[in-house]
């Protein structure tokens, strides 16, 4: 079990993980500049809405994770459920 | 007939399941790991066509037929099963290393299936010898999970057995080839148990629930044989019998889509796997449907990758819960203090199945998708990247994040045993491997002949878009505090109709039915005791009635009188 004198790893430092984030926020800003800058392919009218992809991972999985808590209203139930 | 100069494709792991029961310690080891090496060098050796064949009951029965497909499978499992035997050889208990082998021969067995009365003999192996993985758990849990597995598995067999019965009658013929939904009058009826049987084998929507049910509560080693086999077998099946078939491509896409939402609020990590599971196979079977070249070759490539990077994610979730004896979400986390080679291992599993560049995930389910807007299906297409996107959330971050990152759990332990360490690292690399140099690898094993590039900057920018946008949301959720936390917790699905409902239904019926039958007994055995109870006066001690009164005599001289009345009366008529 966990021993309080332990020293206090990587991810435990909240600055740490600042820091992670903010590479992470820099690269998610360089992919977006990157479309503007660069000729893709286009296969499919929706996709020359510029940022198409980024816009629809964003929204496609805050809407996943919305609708998957109100489906925990619906079906969720206790760890022994079926037990019973 | 041609006679059986090679050995069949399924043999050796078979003496290797035999050779498990026998021997133990080191020799068995090393005989085990033998075992796939040796049939996937018999591989090598065999040509093309119809190995082997005879004729039984007036049919051809063709055992051992060898084409790109089934070879493409053959090496695969030969492969998976090397890597869950190395995952395994720590365990003890020989009961899970034979069924294990055993497992792995049926599934070969399977896919070199030339008829469809090979194929039955194989499908219902695969049932009888994977429950024992379950069941050697050794819990009531998994118990009675193994019994529903074995059920619902059978039942998949005895479809299977009824459309090839159907078919032996309409066509003369028991070949396993193409067969699709396309026919009139009972073969109609026998193509579609046919398709059935290959559905729930592969987890269809509305009875995929043995996976997910199953698959968690097997040992953490029996898992991976698990995960690799059965569904694998089912989507060649499609592949090989109902490639084109429109249907299949909606089913698909449902598949793809709707586990994700359960496996965002499954606790059990192993279960999201299960759920994440279901997914891939949706991508597999919508490219199986689209039935192109292009599409075909994606959905193969897939399941290739796909037992690998699963297996990889399988096998460091079955050393979490081996080494800490839990697998739920909400009791894990920080893990990666005192298992780092195991949560690196895992990232690199979490980054294939997410299919970022460089990694297996990478290079084929991009074919599939590309098939889909080729042949012109816009909304798959979008259901298809919702569901790339809904991957990498649940599979990519969920399961690394929530074992070894997340809130320090208190939990210390140390890295899991030296082989699966091993089993793990080939894996990964095998997923760095095939996703940086696919045409040296899987692309070298594909079917059909095709052009496919996946490299290039449109599709690799977009890829790179769509996985950080999806990471972004995950962390603006986290840091907004709309992320739902772990929660003990049973999500309710398609199961609950046998799992609840029915036994629910089938109580009511039984109680009110004992009830009625109890009731029923009561009422006889009380008039039976009244009509004792009054025949008799208990305050003379002497039976009531008019009989009683008369000495014995006189009761007999009544009784004669009567018979000879009646005599009389049948002498006259």
């Amino acid at each position: 079990m966990k021993k309080n004198d332990e020293p206090q790893d990587f991810f435990d430092k909240p600055e740490n993980i600042k820091k992670i984030l903010k590479v992470f926020y820099v690269i998610c800003g360089l992919l977006v500049a990157i479309d503007f800058v660069v000729h893709r392919h286009v296969y499919h009218d929706w996709e020359n809405i510029p940022a198409f992809y980024a816009i629809y991972g964003f929204i496609g999985c805050v809407v996943l994770v919305l609708i998957a808590k109100e489906m925990r209203k619906v079906l969720m139930r206790g760890e022994d459920y079926y037990d019973d | 007939m041609t006679s059986l100069a090679i050995l069949p494709p399924f043999l050796p792991l078979l003496l290797g399941a035999f050779a498990a029961i026998f021997l133990r310690g080191y020799l068995r080891s090393i005989l085990m790991l033998a075992a796939p090496v040796l049939g996937a060098v018999n591989l090598m050796t065999l040509d093309m066509g119809i190995l082997w064949s005879f004729e039984f009951m007036g049919y051809e029965i063709e055992p051992v037929r060898v084409d790109k497909l089934s070879l493409m499978f053959g090496y695969l499992f030969h492969l998976a099963s090397f890597i869950a035997i190395t995952y395994a050889l720590h365990v003890k208990d020989t009961l899970q290393h034979v069924s294990g082998l055993a497992y792995a021969a049926s599934a070969v067995g399977a896919v070199f299936a030339g008829d469809l009365l090979t194929l039955f003999v194989f499908w219902e192996l695969l049932a009888l010898t994977s429950v024992f993985l379950i069941w050697a758990r050794r819990t009531n849990k998994s118990y009675s999970s193994g019994l529903r597995y074995l059920i619902i598995q059978v039942l998949s067999g005895v479809m299977l057995l009824a459309g090839l019965l159907i078919f032996a009658q309409h066509y003369q013929s028991l070949k396993f080839g193409d067969i699709g939904l396309d026919h009139s009058g009972m073969a109609a009826i026998g193509a579609w148990a046919v398709f059935l049987a290959f559905g729930i084998k592969s987890a269809f929507p509305f009875v995929h629930n043995w996976l997910t049910d199953a698959y968690p509560e097997a040992t953490p080693t029996g898992t991976i044989f698990l995960a690799s086999f059965t569904t694998k077998v089912a989507v060649y099946a499609f592949a090989r019998a109902f490639a084109g078939e429109e249907v299949l491509i909606w089913i698909g896409v449902t598949m793809a889509c709707f586990p994700i939402f359960f496996a965002v609020i499954e606790n059990d990590l192993r279960r999201v796997l299960a759920y994440s599971m279901i997914n891939q196979i949706g991508f597999m079977i919508v490219g199986v449907g689209l039935g192109t070249a292009v599409a075909l070759n994606g959905a193969v490539a897939h399941a290739f990758n796909d037992v690998i990077f699963k297996g990889l994610l399988m096998m460091t979730m079955g050393a979490v819960l081996h080494m800490t004896g839990r697998i739920n979400g909400s009791e894990l986390g920080g893990l990666y203090k005192s298992m780092p080679k195991t949560a690196i291992l895992c990232i690199a599993g979490a980054a294939s199945i997410s299919a970022f560049p460089l990694f297996s995930g990478f290079v084929s389910k991009s074919m599939i998708m590309s098939a889909a807007i080729a042949e012109g299906y816009d909304i798959v297409w979008l259901a298809l990247l919702f569901a790339a996107a809904g991957v990498f959330h649940h599979a990519g971050i969920k399961i690394p994040f929530f074992a070894f990152f997340a809130h320090d759990s208190g939990i210390r332990t140390t890295e899991p045993p030296r082989n699966m360490l091993i089993a793990m690292t080939i894996s990964a690399m095998l997923c760095v491997l095939i996703g940086t140099f696919p045409a040296q690898t899987v692309y070298a094993l594909l079917p059909f002949d095709s052009e496919y590039q996946p490299y290039d900057l449109t599709h690799v920018l977009t890829q790179l878009q769509l996985l950080f946008f999806s990471a972004l949301a995950f962390v603006w959720l986290n840091l907004q505090k709309l992320y739902p936390p772990e929660l003990p917790s049973t999500n309710i699905d398609a199961e609950w109709f046998y799992r609840k409902l029915a036994p629910a239904f089938i109580m009511r019926i039984a109680s009110a039915s004992y009830r009625a039958y109890a009731a029923l007994e009561k009422a006889i055995t009380g008039s039976i005791k009244l009509f004792i109870r009054n025949s008799y006066d208990s305050a003379n001690q002497r039976p009531k009635g008019y009989f009683a009164k008369l000495w014995p005599a006189e009761t007999m001289v009544v009784w004669v009188a009567t018979l000879l009345t009646v005599c009389l009366l049948l002498y006259y008529f």
